[in-house]
């Protein structure tokens, strides 16, 4: 009886400093000092303006993150996807060569390159047994190299119709939003749903234990980096149709690598795998980005932006080993 | 030494081929240019194996070579007077930044990997914000001595390596490893865990301040000097057969996998490859080297299966 | 249902198992019993499907079968629930319950169905302190062998295996596990039990299978043989001159504690004595490892007096002159891809002191490594050999006291008598010695004065050469046996 009542508390307790709630509760804290400190400037903080703006700005990193979590997720982790977004950038672009007609070949061979590139990612990490850092290290190097080595520059021409896609808006939602809430939600119905979901988070738990259980973990490993570089395929689409030409730096301005992991760490996930999800990094995400809006609003240079964001994310993790080790000690 | 072998022999074949291409390397000149040209590097992975040997990553040390060096041009402005004062002054901002690494990932146990990605944020957005934009002022000719003079480089070296393979035979170095392989065991033995990783960051730290006045003088000011040098040095070490997750592999050869790094990409110039190449060159080289370590290992491995820790004994 | 005919099994050119037959009918509970790396889990495995078997015939219902895989093995009705658990700590008791093979419905998981089977067998066991929904980490370790047992009668197994399932177990938490083990049997389970704590065997099983070194020596129903009978088959010797001579003297008091207390511990009166050899005694969880973690100063005592110090850390511990052979060598005593040198210098690299390379050969001469061969890697050694590494790491601090936790688990013959003669000769020299064992031969074959503790708190002290049933009786609190 006393068990129960203790074990009732405890999961009571668990909720309330479970990550993905911190998350969310820390991005109300910061649109709400935000709101204020903006009032006091002078300024209007939850102006359709701002508000789209905080979508435009989440929505590609937003896309990728939702990939980078499966792979964290997994046990794994993606440090190729800011070259895979330059890289799909471009060959959207050149592809389309600004003929609309070009558009769903682009994209078909975006999608392409994109999964061939999670495969190589994949078997290396479950086959070859490289560690995800130095695999997906590895292959952005090479990205780097063969991009670096045939554009100077920006390169091809997206069709106006294909730069829709960045730029129009239903009402104060984007379209680009759109297609970050679609991911992630497909994301999120994988991994709350699906034997495949349930399977990433055995592998990323404890890959014996999923092994034991019959799991295939190699090929979860595979699949994994097929969709998380598919995730970053789809963000170099998005950027290419903002930008209207591929660019070969596009990903690394952004640092869409190591901010995806930021993101879903941020996000409540643990970065050894096995915990976490798509609804924290959601909130990881917009946490990013409605600071950066904050930071805009208030006309703050842009280089003390870096040193917050650095800040945040190491007080965030800070903030959950301390929680996480609460409960844990409980066990022995 | 032995397992510093194999790097050993790939180097020296790097080495070779180079040689036969320019005969100008064999001489004294041509190779100590070489090894000037690399030191930075190698010092870098020095300090990286420290961190990395005892289980961690250090991804701030990139940044903290950009930010030591702009510190550095806008602190001297040109007045040689300021040089020593301001060399000083770098050591400590490295010992003082490798410390916050350290003391953030071993006291409230973030992981080393979002630590010093949240340390290289904060350095660059920082020292940018210090400087207004773009790098300013100017090294003085002093400063500017350690990294261009060959004799001045290869010293500067010379003593980190030794200073380094020293470290690694003492106490420190022998207790930093049996952390990274068995932190628990390391600890029930009275090692200080806490305080040997925050020795081992701090090196990595002053490491990157070295190698940030080495590459100011041979690079010059820039904003880009330290970028990505925080993945060369972890490649250079990984090729040098160090295991990420730690307790395997010696300074030794993680240095010597950074001067293989280092006669790759001078392999690559002298064959014409295009300068962005390299990079899918030095891609091909991690994976496969570290792909070809992980074949041979299953066989050595005693086979690991769960609850087995009593089956054979 | 169940019978296995001259299985033979050997690793890397080493025999660990060979002709051993097993038979076990439905709803028996048949116990394994025999000393450490005699070759039970090994068996056990083989049976699960973890290792291929090299020699020999396994039967299932009169069909020939081979298990290449855990899973293949599950499908035949064997579920194995190992000392450590399958789990994942971050998902649902359903979920892993379930793990691996989810209900399907119109393509997506069906987390009800998932649910709703996992309550009604957790109903069915009378588990009541914790529903599907809840996260395996915040379970106990008891509450977290039902998960496992439920996973087993999910996949429908007809025979378990439970390899020392007490291990972990508190002592209360051991009634329950007995009460589960009836269920199953009564559902015409056959259950496999591994343990070497007798009163399981007799309370439990059917009939019990010994094996020794890797032999069958005999399956005998339990009714018939006496816990005696059980130990003579399993050590198959003459207990009484294999343990080297006690000690003659005393010496004086190298460390003492009076009303040592932390929140494992309560109320402690200890004194260890030069030459002396002091046996912990106890069952699990009643406080032998924590009392010699408090000692050391690993789980510092909080109360009472110490002399010479009350360690507050290890390093207090070690420059006070203590020294702890851990009980888990691979995770807490040796840094296992580090050289042998390595490994035995650790202690005074880490207190700073000189190392002494040259001494290491010495060293390890002296505690009998064969061969001593410094650059080895430690886990390429045998168990034996590891322990007179970690006794090495020890040695080069010469302490003053050293504590024993389980020194011979997982030790084969050779190499614990070489360590009984090293712990004696050890005293010999003025060390005092604190040795927990749960061999409770070797326990009084070794030591001085053997101290017994129950749920924290020292029950009483026995003199050398005391039976076995004293000390039983002691640690389990019976007023007579």
């Amino acid at each position: 009886m006393t068990q129960n009542v203790l074990a009732d508390g405890r999961a009571r307790f668990g909720a309330l400093v479970n990550p993905t709630s911190v998350v969310f509760l820390a991005l109300a804290g910061v649109i709400l000092v935000g709101w204020a400190l903006v009032a006091v400037d002078g300024g209007q903080f939850l102006t359709m303006e701002t508000v789209v703006g905080v979508q435009q700005r989440s929505a590609a990193l937003g896309i990728v993150a939702v990939g980078q979590t499966l792979a964290i997720l997994a046990g794994s982790l993606d440090l190729s996807v800011a070259y895979l977004i330059s890289l799909a950038s471009l060959v959207a672009a050149v592809t389309m060569a600004g003929q609309d007609s070009n558009i769903v070949l682009a994209v078909g061979a975006v999608m392409g390159v994109s999964a061939l590139v999670g495969l190589v990612n994949g078997l290396m990490i479950s086959k070859l047994r490289v560690h995800a850092f130095i695999a997906t290290l590895g292959i952005s190097l090479i990205i780097k190299g063969i991009l670096g080595d045939l554009y100077d520059g920006p390169a091809g021409r997206v069709p106006e119709s294909f730069q829709h896609l960045g730029y129009d808006r239903l009402g104060p939602v984007p379209v680009s939003a759109l297609l970050w809430a679609a991911v992630a939600l497909v994301a999120w119905f994988l991994l709350r749903r699906t034997k495949y979901g349930y399977r990433v988070y055995a592998v990323g738990g404890d890959v014996e234990v999923a092994r034991l259980s019959g799991i295939r973990t190699d090929r979860v490993i595979i699949i994994t980096h097929v969709l998380c570089s598919l995730c970053a395929g789809i963000a170099g689409l998005l950027l290419a149709s903002r930008l209207g030409a591929g660019a070969p730096t596009v990903g690394t301005d952004g640092g869409y690598d190591l901010e995806s992991i930021a993101a879903v760490v941020l996000g409540g996930a643990a970065l050894a795998g096995g915990r976490g999800g798509v609804a924290g990094t959601v909130g990881g995400v917009l946490l990013l980005a409605v600071l950066d809006s904050v930071f805009n609003q208030l006309e703050v240079n842009s280089f003390f932006k870096d040193v917050v964001r650095g800040v945040v994310i190491v007080v965030a993790v800070a903030v959950y080993a301390r929680r996480t080790g609460l409960i844990g000690r409980r066990r022995t | 030494m032995k397992r510093a072998l194999p790097i050993l022999a790939v180097l020296a074949v790097l080495l070779a081929a180079i040689a036969i291409v320019n005969p100008f390397f064999l001489e004294p000149a041509g190779f100590l240019s070489f090894v000037r040209r690399a030191a930075p590097l190698v010092i870098l992975a020095a300090g990286q194996y420290l961190v990395i040997v005892s289980g961690e990553f250090d991804l701030s040390v990139g940044s903290l070579v950009t930010v030591e060096v702009v510190v550095a041009a806008r602190l001297i402005d040109g007045d040689e007077a300021a040089t020593w004062p301001v060399l000083a002054l770098l050591i400590v901002l490295g010992l003082f930044v490798g410390l916050v690494n350290g003391a953030v990932t071993t006291l409230l146990r973030v992981p080393s990997f979002i630590t010093t990605l949240g340390m290289m944020l904060v350095l660059s957005g920082a020292v940018f914000l210090w400087t207004g934009g773009a790098p300013r002022g100017a090294l003085s000719q002093a400063f500017r001595m350690f990294g261009r003079q060959t004799g001045w480089a290869v010293l500067t070296l010379v003593v980190v390596a030794v200073a380094a393979v020293l470290l690694m035979r003492a106490n420190f170095g022998r207790t930093l490893i049996a952390i990274g392989d068995n932190e628990r065991a390391a600890a029930l033995s009275g090692v200080r865990v806490t305080r040997v990783r925050l020795i081992a960051f701090t090196l990595s730290g002053v490491s990157a301040a070295v190698a940030g006045i080495l590459l100011g003088g041979f690079a010059g000011v820039s904003a880009q000097v330290g970028q990505g040098l925080e993945f060369q040095a972890i490649t250079a070490v990984v090729l040098g057969g160090v295991v990420l997750g730690g307790g395997r592999g010696t300074v030794i050869a993680a240095m010597a996998g950074a001067l293989t790094l280092e006669a790759l990409f001078t392999l690559l110039n002298l064959y014409g490859v295009s300068g962005a190449l390299k990079f899918t060159v030095q891609g091909v080289v991690l994976i496969a080297a570290v792909a070809a370590g992980a074949i041979r290992l299953p066989f050595l491995d005693a086979p690991k299966v769960k609850g087995d820790a009593h089956a054979v004994s | 249902m169940l019978t296995m005919t001259g299985i033979g099994k050997s690793f890397f050119g080493v025999r660990v198992l060979s002709g051993v037959d097993l038979a076990v009918v439905p709803g028996e509970v048949h116990a394994i019993v025999g000393e450490n790396g005699a070759g039970k889990s090994t068996l056990m495995k083989i049976l699960a499907g973890v290792h291929a078997h090299d020699e020999g015939t396994i039967e299932i219902d009169g069909r020939r079968v081979s298990f290449g895989h855990p899973l293949e093995a599950q499908r035949a009705g064997v579920a194995i629930i190992y000392q450590e658990f399958n789990l994942l700590p971050e998902r649902t008791v359903s979920e892993n319950v379930f793990l691996g093979r989810e209900p399907i419905r119109r393509g997506l998981v069906d987390r009800t169905a998932m649910d709703t089977a996992t309550a009604r067998l957790l109903a069915e066991l009378g588990e009541d302190s914790f529903g599907p929904r809840q996260l395996v980490k915040r379970l106990s370790v008891a509450q977290q062998q039902v998960v496992e047992i439920v996973k087993a009668l999910s996949l429908d197994a007809r025979i378990v295996v439970m390899d020392e399932p007490t291990a972990a177990l508190a002592e209360h938490e051991v009634e329950l596990l007995y009460r589960l083990v009836r269920r199953l049997q009564e559902r015409g389970i056959a259950v496999l039990y591994i343990s070497h704590r007798l009163r399981e065997v007799f309370d439990l099983s059917d009939h019990v299978t010994v094996i020794k070194d890797g032999r069958l020596v005999t399956t005998v129903a339990t009714e018939d043989v006496t816990s005696e009978d059980l130990v003579r088959l399993m050590v198959g010797r003459d207990l009484n001159g294999y343990f080297p001579p006690r000690s003659t003297s005393v010496g004086e008091t190298r460390l003492q504690v009076t009303g040592g207390g932390n929140d494992r511990l309560h109320d402690i009166d200890l004194k260890l004595n030069a030459g002396e050899i002091v046996g912990i005694a106890g069952l699990q969880g009643s406080g032998r490892s924590e009392l010699a973690k408090a000692l050391f100063g690993a789980e510092p005592f909080t109360r009472g007096e110490m002399t010479p110090v009350r360690p507050r850390s290890v390093r207090e511990g070690i420059r006070a002159g203590v020294g702890l052979v851990t009980e888990d060598r691979k995770s807490e005593g040796l840094a296992l891809r580090q050289s042998v040198r390595d490994n035995a210098l650790l202690v005074t690299r880490a207190m700073g002191r000189g190392a002494r390379r040259s001494g290491v050969r010495e060293l390890l001469e002296r505690v009998r490594l064969t061969p001593p061969r410094e650059e080895q890697e430690v886990r390429y050694l045998s168990g034996g050999n590891q322990q007179k590494v970690v006794l090495a790491k020890w040695m080069t601090v010469a302490p003053k006291v050293l504590l024993f936790d389980e020194p011979t688990r997982g030790v084969d013959v050779g190499a614990k008598a070489a360590i009984h003669d090293l712990m004696r000769e050890l005293a010999e020299d003025g060390v005092a010695i604190m040795m927990i064992s749960s061999e409770l031969p070797e326990l009084i074959g070794m030591s001085d004065r053997i101290v017994v503790l129950r749920e924290g708190r020292i029950a009483g002290t026995l003199p050398a050469g005391s039976s076995e049933e004293a000390v039983m009786s002691l640690a389990a609190g019976e007023v007579s046996s």
